[in-house]
């Protein structure tokens, strides 16, 4: 069974319906860490020598945040900024997180169909998080799609539990080792619109 | 054999210790133990008790006054005036109910009318002594059932004084010449005029309220502040002793009074300080009245007549027992609790004993008649314990409905479930903290000015010394979650946390120490939250001064934050070896010579490590290396 971390980073986790319901889900599993990263380092003040040790243990890395301003809350980018460190995550000698999983659960606003080239956001999610993509790729990783709850304001307390069970499933998936081709068969791995414009 | 008041002494003591020690370890109530023990040493068994059993009965029911006055303690004016519909709805139907059925059962039995009437109001009274401490004894007091007995009794206690007004109208017997002896037939307002009457009742039910603002806090500042403990428990005493005395002297229960007396300071500083200091006084005094019951108990009386005593004593219990059934219905308490009440209520109280000899007095009632009647309430007073531990044993673990006693009360207002313990500079900032997020501390602090100043500035503030157990348990400690010790002096926080670790150790501990020295002492003992009044402040203004000289404020945040982590560290390192030292008497060197070795680690390692991210010139070199 593959070994998941959790990054999960929330300022308001406190006042969020839909993140409540997915960390319950799954932050008491077999194999699963969950780091609430905004409990653990409420100063900003990163122990990074604690988190890189904590990675290496590690196959697949889960950033779990809700999306905002088209990208992560401020901890979940000081984490990415003082952990992935110069010549350990990346440079000439850094290979520690080499062919590892690494993938992003988000939950947004809005829903899914502004999320598109005719929408008002005029990006798909996975457009925009190319660079989270790219960071993880620097770092010799695998990254997938990735899971987005969206829509979250509208969505009833049945369906966040519904979303809660797919996260859950996830989880499941990946501890089992599925490849990255047939992620992509899973219906919540494809849940953003297909673009007219652009092929992703 | 009798006589010697520490011969009597000795026989009462021994009694209860003997008697209540063994009902306890039966797992009965102490109220079973302590009429058994009025039986064995009673007039009938062993003997060493005469016919001062019945003076003993009238001065231990001052053990009910201070009941009721510590009850009263416990409940705020703005909840007692939600109990209204209860105390009116549940009381009057309980007494009119019980009048009624057992007017009618004496009059059957050949009684003349009067008779009847004045038995029937004896037998609607309960008994507060007993339901009430077996309550209490059980933790059964937030439970609705707790709380209908309580409003049930408070009726009674209301209606008592009009009962015992409407006595002399059944009679032809001039009042003065047979009033002697009780307190109640003493009040000095019996011969005027009705009205009269009821003016002085109100007046001093004012009295009270406005006395208890103005008059009792006031004193029980200065006490305070004058620091001898000895004085707090005197005045104490002194408070319930007034507010009886006055009672006396208008003609109301005392016991109501004292109840009423106990709501005006339930609001007051000095809450738990009464609480604790009055507590073992009403412990002993209930403890000898239930004695002095259980000795006044008259076997020659029933064996002269066994079947009519036993007879009329089922049917007044059936006759209770159905109406407070009937009452709890209407009030919709689920069977079990309904169950409870019916029988912890079914005997006749301690006011029996006041009515009937009053109507004796009055010449209403013959001797045999008291007599019966008086053997009677004793009896059923011991009954209705064994009853109700019946019901306890086999009726109740066999019903479906059980109400967790942890149910949130309506009526009574419940302990917080943090502590704080010291409102100087250092606490009342915590307090100020907790409060702004909504979560309200039980405050104690032994500063009688500052406990003042602090109520008035609208702070839940109580005056007291936290080092004695039974002051914390009054705050509620046996509930807390968390103990916040803010105190100033650090041998007293240690004391504060030696009583709390034999006692409770489930209460988690956040402890505020002076410095080091004191944290090292902290944690030999076992405490984990350590607060350092001289860790962060220090700091803060170590960084402002970096600031003003140049470094940037975001790291300097960020090394304040390491150099906490590896202070706190090293702190646990030489605690141990600071345990190991036993000699202190060079405490002033010791701590020098730790304070060297401080700063040489922080030389050795470096405090400020260096931070490389985001670093240009730590990049350019491991670039240049591996192309290199």
């Amino acid at each position: 069974m593959k070994k998941i971390l959790i990054l999960f980073s929330h300022p308001h986790f406190e006042k969020s319906r839909a993140n409540k319901l997915l960390v319950d889900r799954v932050k008491r599993k077999d194999g699963v860490t969950l780091v609430d990263l905004y409990e653990q380092y409420p100063n900003f003040h990163i122990d990074v020598p604690a988190e890189k040790e904590l990675l290496l243990e590690q196959d697949v890395i889960i950033w779990h945040h809700p999306f905002y301003w088209y990208s992560c809350p401020p901890l979940m980018k000081q984490w990415i900024d003082m952990v992935l460190e110069f010549n350990w995550a990346y440079g000439p000698n850094g290979n520690a997180l080499q062919s590892k999983i690494c993938m992003n659960v988000i939950t947004t606003g809005g829903s899914k169909d502004i999320y598109c080239s005719e929408g008002a956001n005029g990006f798909s999610v996975n457009e925009f998080l190319r660079p989270f993509e790219q960071t993880a790729t620097l770092c010799g990783m695998t990254y997938y799609p990735p899971f987005a709850v969206m829509g979250t304001y509208k969505l009833s307390e049945t369906d966040l539990n519904k979303y809660a069970d797919k996260y859950e499933e996830l989880i499941e998936l990946l501890q089992d080792n599925m490849p990255a081709p047939t992620m992509k068969n899973y219906y919540f791995m494809n849940d953003i619109p297909q673009l007219k414009t652009d092929a992703i | 054999m009798t006589g010697s008041l520490l011969f009597e002494a000795i026989v009462f003591l021994a009694g209860a210790i003997i008697c209540v020690s063994i009902a306890k370890r039966l797992g009965l109530s102490s109220v079973l133990g302590y009429l058994l023990a009025g039986v064995i040493i009673g007039p009938y068994v062993l003997g060493f008790i005469g016919e001062e059993g019945q003076d003993i009965l009238h001065f231990a029911e001052f053990g009910v006054v201070m009941m009721l006055f510590l009850i009263g303690l416990e409940i705020e004016p703005k909840n007692f005036w939600k109990m209204r519909k209860t105390i009116l709805g549940m009381g009057s139907i309980q007494v009119v109910g019980t009048m009624l059925f057992s007017y009618l059962l004496f009059t059957m039995l050949g009684f003349d009318w009067k008779v009847s009437l004045v038995f029937s109001m004896a037998v609607a009274l309960s008994s507060t002594a007993i339901a009430l401490q077996t309550i209490k004894e059980k933790g059964l007091m937030d439970t609705t059932f707790g709380t209908s007995a309580f409003s049930i009794l408070l009726f009674q206690d209301i209606i008592v004084i009009f009962m015992l007004g409407s006595i002399p109208l059944l009679s032809n017997v001039n009042l003065d010449s047979g009033a002697e002896g009780h307190s109640e037939t003493a009040s000095l307002l019996d011969n005027l005029p009705m009205g009269f009457q009821t003016l002085s009742i109100i007046l001093s039910v004012v009295v009270i309220i406005v006395a208890g603002r103005y008059l009792i806090v006031p004193m029980l500042r200065k006490v305070a502040k004058v620091g001898v403990r000895e004085l707090l428990i005197a005045a104490a005493l002194l408070i319930v002793f007034g507010i009886s005395y006055l009672m006396e002297f208008v003609g109301i229960s005392p016991a109501l009074g004292a109840f009423l007396g106990g709501v005006v300071l339930s609001n007051s500083e000095f809450k738990h300080e009464l609480e604790s200091t009055l507590e073992p006084f009403k412990n002993l005094l209930l403890g000898l009245f239930f004695m002095a019951v259980g000795a006044s108990i008259n076997f020659i009386v029933i064996a002269e007549n066994p079947l009519t005593i036993t007879g009329v004593l089922i049917t007044i219990i059936l006759i209770k027992g159905f109406v407070l059934f009937i009452t709890a219905r209407l009030f919709k308490l689920k069977l079990n609790q309904n169950l409870l009440l019916t029988f912890s209520l079914a005997q006749i109280g301690e006011f029996a004993f006041v009515l009937l000899s009053f109507a004796f007095q009055l010449k209403i009632l013959e001797q045999s008649q008291l007599d019966m009647m008086l053997v009677i309430t004793a009896l059923t007073m011991s009954i209705t314990p064994i009853i109700g531990m019946v019901n306890e044993r086999f009726i109740l673990p066999n019903l479906g409905t059980k109400e967790s006693i942890k149910r949130p009360m309506d009526h009574i207002a419940k302990s917080h479930k943090i502590i704080l313990v010291g409102f100087g500079h250092f606490g009342s900032t915590i307090g100020r903290f907790l409060r702004s997020h909504g979560v309200e501390a039980t405050i104690l602090d032994h500063d009688a000015n500052r406990v003042d100043f602090l109520r008035k500035m609208g702070f839940d503030v109580y005056y007291g010394d936290a080092t004695r157990l039974d002051l914390l348990e009054s705050a509620g400690i046996a509930e807390a979650k968390i103990l916040i010790s803010a105190i100033d002096n650090p041998r007293i926080t240690r004391e504060v946390i030696k009583v709390l670790k034999k006692n409770y150790p489930h209460v988690e501990l956040m402890i505020r120490a002076k410095n080091r020295y004191d944290a090292y002492e902290l944690l030999n003992l076992g405490i984990e939250n350590i607060y350092r009044e001289s860790l962060e402040t220090s700091l803060t203004l170590a960084k402002d001064v970096l600031s003003k000289v140049g470094f940037r404020k975001y790291t300097l945040n960020m090394q304040v934050q390491n150099f906490i982590k590896y202070d706190e560290e090293s702190l646990r390192r030489l605690a141990n070896e600071n345990n190991n030292e036993k000699n202190y008497i060079f405490k002033a060197r010791h701590e020098l010579e730790q304070q060297e070795k401080l700063l040489v680690q922080d030389f050795k390692r470096g405090i400020v490590e260096e931070e490389h991210h985001w670093d240009g010139e730590h990049i350019r070199e491991i670039l240049k290396d591996s192309t290199a």
